[in-house]
């Protein structure tokens, strides 16, 4: 993508697709009340932009292509929107959407890299922004122009790894890495603020030497873009932090930043009701 | 076998790094990632092989999570750090990002642990390593080297670059005697039988190897003959060789110099005998378990925890008392020993 492409039609394509992506993420839900919906509500539109915004290469015939840019899915417990993208994408077949959680089916709560389009093991938090920086170093090594992203909560933070991981990129000056992070500012028992904050984030990834840009709305497809667009042509050489400002449960009544929503499960006629309301 | 030159005496972690060295002129695909952790010959790898050279500073958590990241981009991961921090501090990163992830992902990582058991003698209990054979060794995929010499450790680049998979290469901090100057051991057994015995067999890994010999020699001056097998490969020995090898025996001493009963090279030993039905009694020798901070040489250590020559001696002494076969035939013997001792 450029920035020509930003207009109306990308905007309102990009924003369908997210829109799309919420009510089949809803869906799963729906047959899995298990799964952590709120958390999978707010990196929507980040996953959306990523996936059909142009920013990655990929083929979903080949998950495992060598020419394509990689993404660590490190909140992997809030990534059931993932699956209908990588559906969608071609990376498995639709169908495999109804078996979320049964047995048989490679569509676990959290998901692991046995499911196409996954790169890495990502139950456990903390640990995306680490092996991302390897790769990228890697990736620089072979001198490749392939651009690592790794999408993070703020919660996912408080894990002191990533901040090992964090100096480590700014001393290797790995500019093909691109922490995304979803701060939707709750984490499992309320708000982040509340629990230990992290302050002025931005600040901090200033202080350990990365490129920083905030998204206010990350929910905007067309800010999301921008600010991916900004990175591609930053000459820093810096990694770079996008800090998305989202909504944990968005768009859902009643979970939507309500503090406690993380293992919150969505009543089922709530689901149809939501789900009428946006055929 | 193959013969080799009587090699200059080193300590583990340099001559495998001499052999990683030449590995590494060699193959541009081998990535060495240091946890801020040194010796002489890194200064040859960091000199000639700048780009493929990391340390990551002191942060374990980030040297296994940067070296599974470039595993999984096709590099062969050498990470370096003392024995205790690079299998503790980053165990949930060694548990998930190597131990899962190479189930389905194709990953070479091979850490290298330095200062096996009390080989940080001064250090205390922080710098020393009691558990880390327990915790690896409950971790699927992972494999466990335990060199009880330089030669041996020279041998493990090879071993690792020629297969895929985590590994832990578990090595001693200090400057030990040379067990295989004259002949590299065969990897693919996985162990080398030092001394054949008649009713017990000592099975040691790594210091403790010597230790075995040197007991071996105390009994044999009494009269007493014991087998001694150095295993080094804990994870992929040849399970029907070392039954063989066992068959002739009423008893095995297992010495380890981590602590005993938790989990470490006994259990690993209990399982193999109960899975395999093997008819032969076990004795094991490992740290009595608790911490230490005393300080003395490592000898006066090991004799306060039980891993001694003499304790060892002693211990060994009781247990062949003890198999009923030898009650009327060793009478003789044992009591010369308990004399002698």
């Amino acid at each position: 993508m450029n920035a020509n492409q930003l207009d109306v039609a990308v905007d309102e394509q990009l924003s369908n697709k997210a829109r799309w992506v919420w009510e089949e993420t809803l869906k799963l839900h729906r047959r899995a009340q298990e799964t952590r919906v709120a958390s999978s509500l707010s990196p929507i539109e980040i996953f959306v932009v990523l996936y059909y915004g142009g920013f990655l290469r990929q083929d979903p015939r080949n998950p495992r292509w060598d020419g394509r840019d990689r993404c660590i899915i490190s909140k992997g417990h809030g990534s059931l929107c993932m699956y209908p993208i990588l559906a969608d994408l071609g990376y498995f077949p639709m169908d495999e959407l109804e078996k979320v959680c049964q047995e048989g089916s490679f569509l676990g709560g959290i998901p692991d890299p046995v499911i196409p389009g996954y790169e890495t093991i990502n139950g456990s938090l903390g640990h995306g922004a680490g092996v991302g920086a390897g790769m990228a170093l890697a990736l620089k090594r072979r001198g490749t122009d392939q651009t690592v992203y790794v999408v993070t909560g703020d919660g996912e933070l408080h894990e002191g790894a990533n901040w090992e991981a964090f100096m480590f990129a700014a001393q290797h000056r790995l500019d093909n890495l691109v922490v995304i992070v979803d701060n939707n500012q709750i984490c499992m028992l309320g708000p982040t603020d509340e629990i230990v904050s992290h302050s002025d984030l931005a600040k901090k990834f200033q202080a350990f030497g990365w490129g920083v840009r905030g998204v206010s709305d990350g929910h905007s497809v067309v800010a999301l873009s921008e600010a991916l667009l900004e990175c591609q042509r930053d000459e820093s050489g810096k990694p770079q932090a996008i800090i998305a400002n989202t909504r944990k449960g968005n768009r859902v009544p009643g979970l939507e930043n309500a503090p406690l929503s993380h293992v919150t499960a969505i009543k089922l006629d709530l689901i149809d009701q939501l789900l009428g309301e946006g055929q | 076998m193959s013969t080799m030159q009587p090699p200059q005496v080193r300590a583990m972690r340099d001559t495998l790094l001499l052999s990683l060295y030449q590995a590494m002129l060699q193959d541009d695909d081998i990535f060495f990632v240091t946890a801020d952790f040194g010796s002489p010959v890194l200064d040859k790898i960091r000199a000639d092989c700048p780009k493929r050279f990391i340390n990551v500073g002191i942060a374990e958590q980030n040297l296994i999570n940067v070296s599974a990241g470039l595993a999984l981009e096709g590099f062969k991961v050498f990470a370096y750090a003392i024995a205790p921090f690079i299998t503790m501090r980053c165990y949930e990163q060694i548990r998930v990002n190597l131990a899962l992830l190479s189930k389905v992902r194709s990953i070479n990582v091979n850490l290298i642990g330095v200062g096996a058991g009390y080989s940080y003698v001064v250090s205390g209990p922080t710098h020393q390593c009691y558990e880390d054979l327990t915790v690896i060794r409950a971790l699927p995929n992972m494999r466990i080297f335990s060199p009880a010499d330089q030669v041996v450790a020279a041998s493990l680049p090879a071993k690792c670059l020629a297969s895929n998979g985590p590994k832990y290469l578990r090595l001693d901090a200090q400057v030990l005697p040379v067990l295989y100057g004259a002949a590299a051991p065969d990897f693919d057994l996985g162990f080398y039988e030092h001394k054949q015995g008649e009713k017990v067999c000592l099975l040691a890994t790594g210091y403790m190897v010597h230790t075995a010999l040197k007991v071996a020699d105390k009994l044999a001056a009494s009269g007493v003959s014991v087998g001694v097998i150095d295993l080094f490969d804990l994870c992929s020995f040849s399970e029907d060789q070392l039954q063989s090898m066992l068959a002739s025996y009423q008893g095995v001493v297992t010495m380890e110099e981590g602590f005993r009963g938790r989990g470490g090279m006994d259990a690993m030993m209990f399982d193999y005998i109960a899975r395999r039905g093997m008819d032969i009694r076990m004795l094991n020798i490992g740290v009595e378990g608790e911490y230490h901070f005393e300080l003395g040489e490592r000898n006066v250590l090991h004799e306060k925890v039980g891993i001694g020559v003499a304790a060892v001696t002693e211990k060994v002494g009781r247990f062949m008392r003890a198999l009923p076969e030898l009650k009327s035939d060793l009478l003789m013997s044992t009591k010369k020993l308990t004399v002698k001792l």
